[in-house]
């Protein structure tokens, strides 16, 4: 099963990397990771997604909590809560195209953040899985470059992730 | 009262009480040195590899229950001091190591004798440090010494940057130190607990199978009390001897690979089995599909992680061994229910029939000397009161088959990492911590020769070990393994050249013993008790050919072993 799991840690050097090595060690799968800091500047908050069968999402929890620098972790995927992705995407825009492509941007629910006479980028936000499908949704033909900034997820409800 | 870094390091390990600092000089911790040099209540131990500085302070470590303390330089120095670091990290030993860094401004420079120490021990140690100002250093240390003694132990490694010993601050060490995200539970959870015994006493065929963490939580009173109140067998892993008196009626051997037949068919056959400070090692379990089929499962352990592992288990109970046998023992005597005693009677008649197939025996009528017969007469002689420390391999499981052990921290091994090389400097720190009393490195040929430089340092500071060579002229365990598993083709398995061991000895200013014959093994380790000023090198020339048995192969159950 998917599962997303946030964590705040301790905002030192080498934080990341005993997440990031601790997954690798242990043969761990990473689908993706995200960290940045927080409202309060001692904490990072790193959102990882990973799959695996409960007892190795169990052992992932146990090992986060078990790294020092873990102060405290939620597996968002427990309960109901909010998974958003963005996504930015630059394609081929000429003539006939250009309409065509801001009609599938629309149904999605994107933007064309940046134009030229040759090329748009277009601004996506959303749950991996809508991501996946506009990605689907456009000509691969016409795409140039796709960056993903990986999920963040929060959880819905007065259940909150902070000291 | 302004002082340089490395007079703040000092200062802060003699407030901790280090008694012993293991370690090896170089360029990026001269001013520790320097500030050691003015001081006289550490007392540091310059061995002659840093691999043995970390071995050594383990093995105080693991004899004493103090935290074990290594000083070495940057580059080479951390990196041979990585083996030990993660030696003990498998075997969650305490211990703090400080290694030297290369200037913080040439960090990240590839700066003459740079490694990114932190880098290379983060997979092998609890945590680590790295110190960029001198004004975090007094309380890293004291974090250090906090994480790697509480919890499930573990080395941690401070990382120092030259500088960083030089520049001056305020003194002050902190008392006590807190950390928000590191909260080890000590207290088990009483209804879980309460779990437990409810299970307990439904039992009809019951196991206690403890492990290292028994010893880890100084929980061998209250460990052998719950057995005997509820006469259990038990049955202790390699990590574990020593927990439980090994003489006693309940003691039922090690389990596992080597274990007895009664352990491992104890085990197989059990309906309650109760974990506790044990990890369920692949080296214990066996096969884990056929692992303990009929039980169902208790485990104890300070560490949550360590639970549902490798074995889903059925009643967990995350606390302190010691904390949780406690609780344990005062829910059974409040309460009036007790296991059936017909069945636990049936249980042990099961039991001391297993026990009757003798899986222990070995030929002793032999002109070659057994090595059995060796660690039996050593474990005669000295009345099975010695600390004995050993290597890896087939040795290794002799000295735990037959070295007696009553009392905890006596048995001192690498069974995590296996590391070979561990034994000897793993003596040496023992004897340093118990000056008066006996203490013996059983060895091979092959094992000893991975740290024997350290002859060197017993020579100065005056060590009496009793280095117990079985020597086979094999890299015996490995050879056994080819001869099981590959045909009897020896690849790289006879050691060749060996030296004269007595000679060597001797060269170093010990004492060196060869002996042939099992008439003479008695008379010699009599001998050899009798110095103590230096090392008494035994080289007992044993059986080649001779198999550490039983065994279970690999892919097997704890049913399916190799008996002799
Ligand atoms: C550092 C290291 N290298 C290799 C091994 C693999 N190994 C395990 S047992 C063994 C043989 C040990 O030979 P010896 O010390 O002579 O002991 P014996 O088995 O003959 O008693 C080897 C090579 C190891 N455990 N550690």
């Amino acid at each position: 099963m998917r599962h997303i799991i946030s964590i705040l840690v301790e905002n030192e050097a080498g934080a990341l990397s005993r997440v990031a090595g601790l997954f690798s060690a242990r043969g761990y799968n990473i689908e993706s990771l995200t960290v940045a800091p927080t409202e309060d500047p001692s904490l990072s908050r790193m959102t990882i997604v990973t799959t695996g069968t409960e007892s190795i999402i169990e052992q992932i929890t146990k090992q986060l909590n078990k790294l020092i620098d873990v102060v405290k972790l939620m597996d968002m995927t427990e309960g109901p809560h909010i998974e958003r992705e963005m996504l930015l995407m630059k394609v081929i825009a000429k003539n006939s195209m250009r309409e065509e492509l801001k009609r599938v941007t629309d149904i999605f629910r994107g933007r064309i953040i940046d134009v030229t006479d040759a090329s748009y980028i277009i601004e996506l936000t959303g749950p991996g899985a809508k991501l996946d499908a506009f990605i689907q949704a456009v000509d691969p033909a016409l795409i140039l470059e796709v960056v993903r900034s990986g999920v963040s997820g929060i959880a819905r409800g007065d259940k909150t992730l902070r000291l | 009262m302004e002082l340089t870094g490395a007079e703040i390091f000092v200062r802060c390990l003699q407030e901790e009480g280090v008694e012993f600092l293991f370690g090896y000089p170089g360029g990026a911790v001269l001013h520790i040195y320097d500030a050691l040099y003015q001081q006289d209540k550490v007392k540091h131990i310059l061995v002659r590899h840093e691999q043995a500085a970390t071995h050594a302070a383990d093995g105080y470590a693991r004899s004493t229950g103090r935290p074990g303390c290594v000083l070495v330089t940057s580059g080479p120095g951390a990196t041979n001091a990585v083996t030990g670091i993660a030696t003990a990290y498998m075997d969650s030993i305490p211990m703090v190591v400080f290694t030297g860094q290369v200037p913080t401004a040439l960090i990240g420079n590839d700066a003459f004798q740079e490694v990114d120490n932190i880098g290379i021990t983060r997979p092998c140690v609890k945590h680590n440090f790295l110190v960029k100002d001198v004004h975090d250093l007094a309380e890293t240390i004291k974090k250090a010494f906090y994480v790697a003694t509480t919890g499930r132990p573990g080395p941690v490694v401070v990382d120092i940057p030259k500088d960083v010993s030089a520049h001056r601050c305020e003194y002050s060490y902190p008392k006590r130190v807190s950390m928000r995200s590191y909260n080890p539970v000590v207290k088990g959870h009483s209804g879980q607990i309460k779990k437990a015994v409810d299970l307990i006493m439904t039992a009809k065929r019951p196991m206690l199978y403890t492990g290292g963490g028994v010893i880890l939580d100084n929980a061998s009173k209250p460990l052998t009390e719950f057995a005997r109140l509820m006469n259990f067998p038990i049955t202790n892993t390699l990590m574990g001897l020593g927990a439980y008196p090994a003489t006693d009626p309940l003691f039922v051997g090690m389990l596992g690979m080597h274990g007895t037949y009664e352990a491992n068919m104890g085990m197989h056959n059990c309906d309650v089995l109760i974990a506790i400070g044990a990890r369920f090692d692949d080296r214990v379990t066996g096969n884990i599909e056929k692992f303990c089929p009929t039980a169902k499962i208790i485990h104890v352990d300070v560490d949550p992680a360590s639970i549902s592992k490798n074995v889903k288990v059925d009643v967990p109970i995350v606390g302190g061994v010691d904390n949780v046998l406690k609780q344990m023992i005062k829910m059974v005597k409040d309460s009036n229910e007790r296991p059936d005693p017909e069945a636990l009677k049936e249980w042990w008649k099961q039991i001391n029939e297993w026990r009757g197939m003798d899986c222990l025996k070995f030929d002793r009528t032999s002109e070659i000397i057994k090595p059995q017969y060796v660690v039996e007469t050593l474990y005669r002689i000295t009345k099975g009161d010695a600390y004995v420390t050993s290597d890896v391999g087939q040795h290794q499981m002799w000295a735990a088959q037959f070295y007696k052990f009553d009392k905890p921290r006596r048995w001192i091994n690498s069974g995590g990492l296996g590391t070979m090389g561990f034994g000897f400097p793993a003596a040496m720190g023992v004897q340093l911590a118990h000056p008066d009393e006996t203490v013996c490195c059983i060895t091979g040929e092959g094992s000893i020769q991975m740290c024997i430089q350290e002859l060197s340092t017993c020579r100065q500071y005056a060590l009496p070990v009793k280095i117990i060579n079985l020597n086979n002229r094999y890299l015996g365990m490995v050879r056994q393994w080819q001869e099981f598993f590959y045909q009897k083709r020896y690849a790289m398995s006879y050691m060749e050249s060996l030296p004269d061991f007595v000679k060597l000895a001797e060269s170093y200013g010990h004492a060196g013993m060869k002996i042939e014959k099992p008439g003479d093994v008695e008379g010699a380790l009599i001998e050899a008790m009798k110095v103590r000023d230096r090392v008494v090198f035994l080289d007992f020339i044993t059986d080649q050919h001779e198999n550490v048995y039983p065994m279970i192969p690999a892919g097997a159950g704890q049913n399916e072993m190799i008996l002799i």
